[in-house]
């Protein structure tokens, strides 16, 4: 058993770009090209009625909860603006950084920052560490977006259903984005050209919450902070919960998402929430298809993925022993059974790269 | 510089692009949705991948991959994680065939 290093500057992402595993080419699903242009098509009608549901129940939820208050009946209201805050806030951020949410530019751009801002993450910096997932989606050291790095840490993964480890790294590195731009780490995937939006971004949001933390004190309440910051804690667990099931027990080092991602089927709400991404493996195959396509492109290719889990219980009874195993064995990981329709897995580049188990070993 | 045939111009629907490749270089070819028709080198200039999967929308091509914008009469990088602009090459139509004037 090798010991992942999940440096930028460490051995497996130096091994990782001299192997070829870096530039090799992805498995694609055939999609007619006349079908997927259909599924790609943008429209900015489903984005915008989506849009106008969350900040409408945003501000209905926080009114009710401000009405209410100090009484604990302001707490379901509470509890429910901060999912929308803390976790709606993330698919925001993904699909409209992707540009693919709404067809008008700058719909998208404003969606984005806000979503940014209240999910904790440096809209500049962001944009560019999700391209490098998408380009080298679970590949170790090189993939800044590795959610359950083996081996995993379970009071860790505890911790941030409740946000406390994203927002404890979130609070020195804003910090330190304003005073000096992206850290060291950071300047390995944001380009130069953009080293100044990160900090004059970051200066926004150091100003915000300062703004907001002030008000907090100058009032003698809480609700300042029940509005701005703390959702991203109290709310986080709908986000975490949806997000680790992504990738969470399956391969890292390979190039086809049926084997590194997962589909999950899931109920509206937490649909309407996630914005679809529990079409999972179809988003990093084509991320250009928006999230409202997601179900239809599903339909076209699932003939030639795993099947989806069949809800988030079924999803997490898979994934939970996986990743209790990979405590004691970080090279172990889900292989799933690929139906006959489908084409085999691309398996390539497993023998160069370290920290992979041969496919036999795999269960 | 030669011209040299790429297609037919119904190979290409409108609002959309193909792949071609010649001497060993990867080009595509454009069809605008007001039935002109334009080449710019077939790789994206984020991180090479091949634009022919991506989509056409107006004078825009969107790369399949991060979703990189460029306008593709000018090779113009319109959206990040685009920095780079397109290489765009001379386009001539006739008689129903494309010819691309290839560096």
């Amino acid at each position: 058993m090798i010991k992942r290093n999940y440096s930028p500057f460490g051995p497996d992402a130096q091994r990782a770009v001299e192997s070829g595993l870096t530039a090799a080419e992805w498995y694609h699903t055939d999609v007619p090209r006349k079908v997927m242009k259909d599924l790609m098509a943008r429209s900015d009608q489903p984005a915008i009625r989506d849009t106008i549901i969350l900040y409408g129940c945003m501000i209905l939820f926080a009114g009710l909860g401000i009405a209410l208050w100090p009484s604990w009946w302001s707490a379901p209201f509470w509890l429910a603006y901060g999912v929308l805050y803390g976790s709606a806030s993330d698919s925001r951020w993904h699909e409209c950084g992707h540009g693919t949410a709404f067809k008008t530019p700058w719909m998208n751009t404003v969606v984005y920052e806000i979503a940014s801002f209240m999910i904790m993450r440096n809209s500049a910096t962001w944009r560019w560490s999700h391209a490098r997932h998408h380009s080298e989606t679970y590949l170790v050291g090189r993939d800044p977006e590795i959610a359950i790095m083996r081996p995993p840490e379970l009071a860790k993964l505890v911790l941030n259903v409740f946000g406390i480890i994203d927002v404890l790294k979130f609070i020195p590195l804003i910090l330190r984005n304003a005073i000096s731009g992206p850290t060291v780490e950071e300047r390995t995937f944001v380009p130069q050209s953009e080293w100044g939006k990160v900090r004059r971004v970051a200066i926004i949001y150091v100003a915000i919450y300062a703004v907001t933390i002030l008000s907090a004190v100058a009032w003698g309440s809480l609700l300042p902070l029940l509005l701005i910051g703390l959702p991203r804690m109290y709310g986080a667990w709908h986000h975490v919960m949806t997000g680790l099931l992504q990738h969470g027990g399956l391969a890292d080092n390979v190039i086809d998402h049926r084997l590194n991602s997962r589909t999950v089927l899931m109920n509206p709400i937490s649909r309407f929430i996630y914005w679809n991404m529990n079409y999972h493996v179809e988003h990093h195959m084509f991320p250009m298809v928006p999230y409202h396509a997601l179900p239809r492109l599903h339909e076209v290719m699932k003939a030639d993925l795993p099947p989806p889990n069949r809800s988030i219980a079924e999803a997490f009874r898979e994934m939970w022993p996986a990743i209790r195993r990979q405590m004691m064995n970080e090279d172990y990981f889900l292989r799933r059974t690929l139906p006959p329709t489908a084409r085999p897995y691309r398996e390539d580049f497993r023998q160069y790269v370290p920290g992979m188990m041969p496919t036999s070993a795999a269960e | 510089m030669p011209w040299t045939l790429a297609c037919a111009t119904d190979d290409i629907d409108e609002e959309d692009l193909i792949r071609w490749d010649h001497g060993g270089q990867t080009f595509a070819i454009y069809h605008s949705p007001d039935g002109e028709f334009f080449a710019t080198a077939g790789l994206c200039t984020h991180e090479n991948v091949h634009l022919c999967d991506g989509l056409v929308m107006g004078h825009l091509i969107e790369c399949p991959k991060h979703n990189g914008q460029f306008d593709y009469r000018t090779g113009e990088a319109k959206r990040a994680p685009a920095c780079a602009n397109l290489k765009t090459y001379p386009v001539k139509v006739e008689g129903g065939r494309i010819f691309v004037e290839v560096a």
